[in-house]
């Protein structure tokens, strides 16, 4: 049988966690930054679930949870600040003119 | 050797995932982030991780993509972001970024092929039973500590998406964060 090997879900999650970082670093769009970061964010999950299935153990799968619920904060709140922003007049999503938001 | 699924599912993902981040077009983008988070979804499942894959389809590809759809939505991106998001992305900008997390996968990839080969017997599945009995048990400070989370970035959100203006309609964001 041919099994499915942790370890090439661990490379995977390298691969795309180098993607997300990417993305961070490269692009100027909040909004594709805040994707990019959801990518890297899904990396780490999949890396946690790969030790969980090369252990035979649940506990990949309850850090996958607790990284669900972080990712999900977080992307609230940046989606939120990010509409505020757009409120506050920004024509544009540049993340280099964040000083507009005030207070 | 992996097994076809896993390995169609690998390079769905790592190829959705290079979309995702050289998109000029938000929506664009959002889309493949929807594939991206899909084609993980099944290799959770492969891995012998149906209750994460499912949370996967359910939480991530259904309700904080409905999140980013409705941003993209409300902030009319147009024809000039469009050309804006092209010029941003001019080939020079990519140089530094790109060396950067080609170092990372470079530092990354041997230590990882040196991890330790599949463990004794073929994956089992670990259901949602198993994890449940973990999550409250040794872990059920953590479950606390996540509502706390949710908590915060409910009561953040609404206080940063509340109407500066004060005429009673609001941004609406803090609607979205039910769905956290």
């Amino acid at each position: 049988m041919s099994t499915t090997s942790p370890a090439q879900a661990l490379l995977l999650a390298a691969v795309l966690f180098a993607t997300g970082m990417l993305g961070v670093l490269a692009r100027r769009n909040l909004l594709l930054m805040l994707m990019s970061i959801e990518i890297m964010l899904n990396a780490a999950a999949l890396a946690f679930i790969a030790a969980g299935a090369r252990w035979h153990a649940p506990q990949g799968q309850v850090m996958f949870l607790m990284i669900l619920s972080l990712a999900a904060a977080e992307a609230a709140i940046g989606l939120a600040i990010i509409l505020r922003l757009h409120a506050a007049g920004r024509p544009t999503l540049d993340a280099d003119t964040g000083n507009r938001l005030k207070g | 050797m992996p097994d076809l699924p896993f390995l169609l599912f690998s390079l769905v993902a790592a190829a959705a995932a290079i979309m995702v981040v050289t998109r000029p077009i938000a929506v664009h983008a959002l889309l493949y982030l929807v594939v991206v988070l899909l084609a993980l979804a099944g290799l959770f499942f492969a891995l012998g991780a149906p209750f994460a894959a499912m949370l996967e389809i359910i939480i991530y590809a259904g309700a904080v993509m409905v999140l980013f759809v409705f941003v993209v939505m409300m902030l009319n991106l147009g024809r000039p972001d469009r050309d804006r998001e092209r010029h941003w992305m001019a080939p020079a900008v990519w140089i530094g970024p790109s060396l950067l997390s080609g170092l990372l996968l470079a530092a990354l990839w041997p230590a990882l092929r040196a991890a330790p080969p599949a463990g004794p017997g073929s994956p089992t599945v670990i259901g949602p039973e198993a994890v449940g009995i973990m999550l409250y048990g040794p872990y059920v400070l953590s479950v606390e500590l996540a509502s706390f989370l949710l908590l915060a970035g409910l009561i953040s959100a609404f206080h940063i998406g509340r109407d500066i203006r004060g005429t009673g309609t609001g941004t609406g964001t803090g609607t979205g964060t039910g769905d956290a």
